[in-house]
């Protein structure tokens, strides 16, 4: 264990975009680190096409599952109205991770809502340490959409209290044990994350 | 009985796992020797008898209402197992009426019914506090905070409930159900089954035999008071230093409590009904202040307050929602007469307003849940919000979605079933300035089994006007997707008898010639049947007939796309609410006639598309085309 303070973690994007894989992985792995963790889920279908966050706590001792107002050290966002939505979950000095892939609900479709214009220009003005890049251009260069979920945990190890080998190390573990023939795009997909993360 | 509730947490670290609130109950009734457990499905309860049923040796299955897998579970303890049933909070108002009399009867095998309270109404149509069936019922009431608990305390109640000759209730929440944490467990008992003992005076609730058993309720209820006074292990205290407020409080509420003030005085409440209310007598000495924090209904502050104990509760906290840090720490710091936290230069934990990061959430567009796309519903939405002049009676379930836009096409919904009845209510009841409206009900298939049969047998006895819409999507669709009496497989997706609606239907009173089987992706036919059988004054039922994209046999066609050259912007197929079409431009053009038009020029999201074919139907000029050669990764 490298750190006892709480470390909070906000994973937010659209029902179905993987938020929750995501969200487990990073819990799974604070857990293999000896650390006490809390995760929220959202289960059912009930948020399908919905908005959708998942808390990820974990530390010496976690006790409400929720993470307070404003006390998000890091928010990996899926997509970027959906990160501006939790800006102020964010701590002061906290990082935002934005997949600049936009995904436009039916709701805007039919006339009846705006989409922003831009919605990581308005949390950059805030003077917030922003990563933003599209993981779902990233994913389907390397073959396979699916990949964005590992692209953003990649763009998201350098934020960690642990080592991004250890981090990347867990995914890896979790391919070969379930998809062995996925391991090595993930790998690729978690660097591209990482390089991705680091040049924005 | 085990006293050590939560000594499990002690033991070696390579024994735990990382459990949600719903597998942990699952796997708490499991290693309690439990042989039946049975539940409808229901948020944020379903995922406990996925679990359940992952464990070969212990019966598991999806029934067809919450009162019925009540009722099996009461049968399989009269047969002397130990049994369990789950169920979210509404399913305890349909399963109340087994409840309200088997607390007469008492038990034979452990009886435990899990309850999961939707506390901050995530996905359900109100929010209610079933801790109140424990005071209705005279039974106890358990409160897990987290995954160890929950798991403990699953077995705790096993014991309980042979102790006491009670069930036992288990109140969960969303934050319990859905919150997954760290647990270590034990492994199963072997409770062996004491077999089915005729008892008539005891089992047969007649009012002679049930007048003698109101006493013995009493009784159980004053005892097991008495027990929550004293020995029990889960009222505990957990003691700090600042003595200003002790909390008394339950469930995750303890958990937002201990997070909010880590240094104050917190009585938990473990087992919250019976209260132990001497208990907190004797912590209410050692505080200046007493503060009951509790989620939806002030029943504990309520009854600590006719017990002559001076506390604080709804007075300055809400009568709703999740009482989190965000809510607690405010309200506290009023009752203190401190600054309050939004107000200070230090705001929550030690951020300044200064510096603390803005809502920008305000400002956006809001993004509520949609139906999937090629959804077998959206046809039919389509097509009810061209039909006129019609009042339609919903239900729950993924299409109750069809109350929203673009379809607009639901005015009512209430609570499971209640289509048939209101259907016909609004027939029976209509006004003279109604008479030309038809009067529709629209129907899931799980909720037509679960609670809407009874209610069409009433419109047919009673010949009501309505023409019902049936929608057999082969699934539970709105909790994932699981299996019922419909899709002729269980919960182990072996298969098992097939039910008929069209025959089931004609039993239940509809005239054979009113009642159509109807592709809901082929809008013209059933834009038709609906047309005709609002015309006729009788019953009909038209059943929709295709699977929700969910289910495992579901097949993907080519993918369609829009030929930008055709597509004239005129938006038909946006109105389907398909979450494929994407708006590529708008355009305002005048008219001949002065009067202006938005268009909206549309592309299809290929890799999302399932190419249902249903969107090229409402498209005039033929823009919408299958994308010849697709193919899919
Ligand atoms: C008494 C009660 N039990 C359970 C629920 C949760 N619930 C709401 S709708 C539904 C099932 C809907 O299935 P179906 O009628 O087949 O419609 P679909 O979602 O497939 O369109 C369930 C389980 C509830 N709201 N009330
Ligand atoms: S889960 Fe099935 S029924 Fe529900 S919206 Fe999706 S496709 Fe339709
Ligand atoms: S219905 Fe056809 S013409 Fe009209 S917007 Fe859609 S694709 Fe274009
Ligand atoms: S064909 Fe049209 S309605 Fe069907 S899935 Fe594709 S875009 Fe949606």
């Amino acid at each position: 264990m490298t750190d006892l303070a709480t470390t909070n973690i906000l994973v937010a994007g659209i029902g179905g975009q993987g938020v929750m894989t995501a969200a487990e992985i990073l819990a799974q792995t604070a857990l293999a680190q000896g650390y006490d963790v809390k995760k929220t889920e959202v289960a059912g279908m009930a948020q399908r096409g919905g908005v959708v966050t998942s808390h990820v706590r974990f530390g010496e001792k976690v006790n409400s599952p929720a993470i307070p107002d404003g006390e998000a050290d890091l928010i990996i966002g899926f997509e970027p109205a959906e990160s501006a939505r939790w800006l102020e979950q964010l701590k002061p000095g906290g990082v935002m991770l934005v997949n600049q892939n936009i995904q436009v609900p039916p709701i805007v479709n039919i006339g009846l809502f705006d989409y922003p214009d831009d919605p990581v220009a308005s949390i950059v003005e805030r003077g917030v340490e922003v990563h933003a890049f599209n993981a779902t251009k990233i994913a389907q260069k390397i073959g396979n959409i699916r990949l964005v979920n590992t692209v953003m945990l990649g763009a998201s190890s350098t934020h960690l209290p642990f080592s991004a080998d250890i981090l990347k190390e867990a995914i890896m573990a979790r391919f070969r044990a379930r998809k062995p023939k996925l391991v090595g795009i993930n790998e690729q997909a978690f660097l591209a994350g990482q390089e991705a993360a680091a040049a924005s | 009985m085990d006293q050590s509730i939560s000594a499990a947490s002690d033991e070696a670290i390579s024994n735990r796992a990382f459990m949600s609130g719903n597998e942990a109950v699952a796997r708490g009734a499991y290693d309690a020797g439990c042989k039946v457990a049975a539940a409808y499905p229901g948020t944020p309860s379903t995922e406990i008898l996925e679990y359940t049923s992952q464990y070969k040796d212990m019966y598991s299955e999806w029934s067809v209402n919450e009162k019925v897998s009540l009722e099996v579970a009461i049968g399989a303890s009269l047969a002397g197992s130990r049994a369990f049933c789950a169920m979210k909070h509404v399913g305890l108002n349909v399963a109340s009426d087994a409840l309200m009399t088997q607390t007469l009867v008492g038990v034979k095998g452990g009886l435990v019914i899990a309850v999961a309270d939707d506390v901050g109404l995530s996905s359900s149509q109100n929010e209610q506090d079933s801790r109140f069936w424990g005071r209705f019922a005279h039974i106890p009431v358990l409160e897990p905070a987290d995954s160890q608990e929950t798991y403990d305390m699953v077995k705790y109640a096993f014991d309980l409930s042979e102790q006491f000759n009670t069930p036992v209730l288990l109140r969960m929440t969303t934050r319990v159900c859905h919150v997954k944490s760290v647990i270590t467990s034990g492994n199963r008992v072997n409770k062996e089954s004491l077999g089915f003992v005729k008892e008539q005076t005891r089992l047969v609730m007649t009012p002679a035999n049930a007048k003698h058993r109101i006493p013995f309720m009493h009784q159980r209820e004053a005892t097991m008071r008495d027990f929550s006074n004293s020995e029990c292990p889960l009222n505990t205290i957990t003691p700090g230093t600042d003595t200003r407020i002790g909390y008394v409080t339950s469930g995750p509420a303890f958990l937002h409590v201990s997070e909010s003030f880590p240094d104050a005085p917190v009585f938990k409440m473990g087992l919250s009904f019976p209260l132990p209310t001497e208990k907190i007598r004797e912590f209410a000495a050692t505080v200046d202040q007493l503060v009951v924090v509790e989620e939806i209904e002030p029943l504990v502050e309520t009854e600590l307050k006719a017990a002559g104990i001076k506390v604080i509760g709804k007075d300055i906290l809400p009568l709703q929602g999740e009482l989190a840090p965000n809510i607690l720490r405010p309200a506290i710091a009023e009752l203190l007469g401190e600054p309050i936290p939004q107000d200070l230069p230090e705001k929550r934990s030690g951020i300044s307003v200064e510096v603390a990061l803005p809502s920008l959430a305000d400002d956006l567009f809001p993004r509520p849940p949609t139906m999937c796309v090629a959804c077998p519903h959206l046809g039919i939405y389509y097509t009810l919000s061209k039909v006129k002049n019609t009042i339609i009676s919903g239900d729950i379930g993924c299409y109750t979605l069809g109350s929203g836009h673009p379809w607009n096409a639901m005015d009512t919904c209430i609570c499971m079933g209640a289509s048939m009845g209101v259907a016909l209510g609004l027939d029976k009841g209509r006004a003279p300035s109604d008479d030309n409206k038809s009067i529709l009900a629209v129907i899931g298939d799980s909720t037509f089994m679960h609670m809407g049969m009874q209610g069409l047998l009433d419109i047919t006895y009673n010949k009501g006007n309505v023409t019902i819409l049936l929608l057999d999507n082969r699934a539970v669709g709105m909790t994932g997707g699981q299996e019922n009496p419909g899709t002729g497989h269980n919960i182990h997706g072996e298969e098992t008898q097939r039910i008929d609606f069209p025959k089931l239907c004609e039993a239940l009173g509809v005239n054979p010639e009113r009642i159509h089987q109807v592709n809901p992706y082929e809008m013209p036919t059933l834009f038709k049947a609906i047309r005709k059988e609002v015309k006729i004054n009788e019953p009909s039922v038209i059943i929709t007939n295709q699977p929700c994209v969910l289910v495992d046999y579901y097949k993907n066609k080519p993918s369609f796309e829009v030929i930008d050259d055709k597509c004239t912007g005129c938006t038909n197929c946006l109105d389907v609410g398909c979450p494929a079409i994407m708006v590529t431009r708008r355009e305002t053009v005048t008219k001949p006639n002065g009067s202006t038009k938005e268009l909206a020029f549309v592309r299809i999201e290929s890799a999302v598309c399932t190419g249902c074919d249903l969107c090229p139907k409402t498209c005039g000029p033929d823009a919408i085309l299958p994308i010849e050669g697709f193919t899919r990764d």
